[in-house]
């Protein structure tokens, strides 16, 4: 139960740092970039090192990399969402979630990536 | 003069629930992170590190504060929320890829030294996404003067 309160915490202000970074820096394109700042990996791989060792916190990442390249895509339909279907924030946002979710899993098929 | 600045004003935009919710989100993205590696293994969990879940609230929050800025000016402000949400979405898409790069080169040098690993790939990330920012705003400066020359271009002719 500890581990996740102290999860919670080191992850809550991690990603607070980073957001509020975004929020203070213009252009909107610039600070967009600190939406796909490695906050919660920053975080959760600290935690991964303290706890099981280098070696299992460079397996986290390698899976990561299938994650980042959704996450562009996810991006980018979002972007198209909001500009051509006109959706709002909240619900292109959450559709696209979707979208993430079938890229990275399906890098990962194709990776072959099983443990 | 660099195009990149700082806007402290806007931290005066957001309301303090809002900070509290994205706290909330950070960690609760965290803590689900580390309960699907415990369940599934570090591979799988490794997955949910490059998870859009911050960016859900942070997209809804531009498009709030633009609606919000407009509406006390008398206006509607639906479709530039949407626009303002769309570019930082954009720009999410840059980060993206320095996210890879903080990927790639953590994976490779965690191995011998978990210092340099962090170092490094925080700074590959920052790299990355900003040289890919600079390209992207460089090309459309380019294109966009392109556009203009061609389009003067045509009139003149149509003149003759």
């Amino acid at each position: 139960m500890t581990e996740y309160v102290i999860r919670f915490l080191v992850g809550g202000t991690v990603v607070s740092a980073f957001a509020m970074l975004g929020d203070l820096l213009r252009p909107k394109s610039f600070a967009g970039l600190f939406g796909a700042a490695p906050s919660v990996a920053l975080a959760t791989l600290g935690i991964a090192v303290y706890q099981h060792g280098a070696g299992y916190a460079a397996l986290q990442t390698q899976a990561m990399i299938a994650g980042a390249i959704a996450l562009a895509v996810y991006s980018v339909v979002v972007c198209h969402l909001l500009v051509r279907a006109k959706l709002r924030a909240v619900t292109a946002t959450l559709m696209s979630l979707v979208v993430w979710l079938i890229v990275a899993l399906g890098l990962l098929i194709v990776a072959g990536g099983q443990t | 003069m660099s195009p990149i600045r700082f806007s402290p004003s806007s931290l005066k935009e957001g309301r303090w629930y809002e900070y509290l919710i994205r706290f909330a989100l950070g960690g609760a993205a965290t803590v689900f992170t580390g309960l699907v590696s415990s369940r599934y293994g570090a591979f799988i969990g490794g997955l949910f590190l490059a998870l859009p879940a911050i960016f859900c609230a942070t997209a809804t929050l531009i498009e709030k504060h633009e609606i919000r800025r407009k509406s006390e000016a008398g206006l509607a402000g639906e479709r530039r929320g949407q626009m303002a949400a769309a570019v930082d979405s954009a720009g999410t898409g840059l980060g993206a890829i320095g996210m890879l790069a903080f990927a790639i080169v953590f994976s490779f040098t965690a191995g011998s030294s978990i210092a340099a690993a962090f170092m490094g790939a925080s700074f590959a990330w920052l790299v990355v996404s900003v040289t890919a920012w600079y390209v992207r705003r460089k090309a459309r400066s380019v294109r966009r003067v392109r556009t203009v020359q061609e389009g003067s271009a045509s009139s003149i002719r149509r003149g003759r």
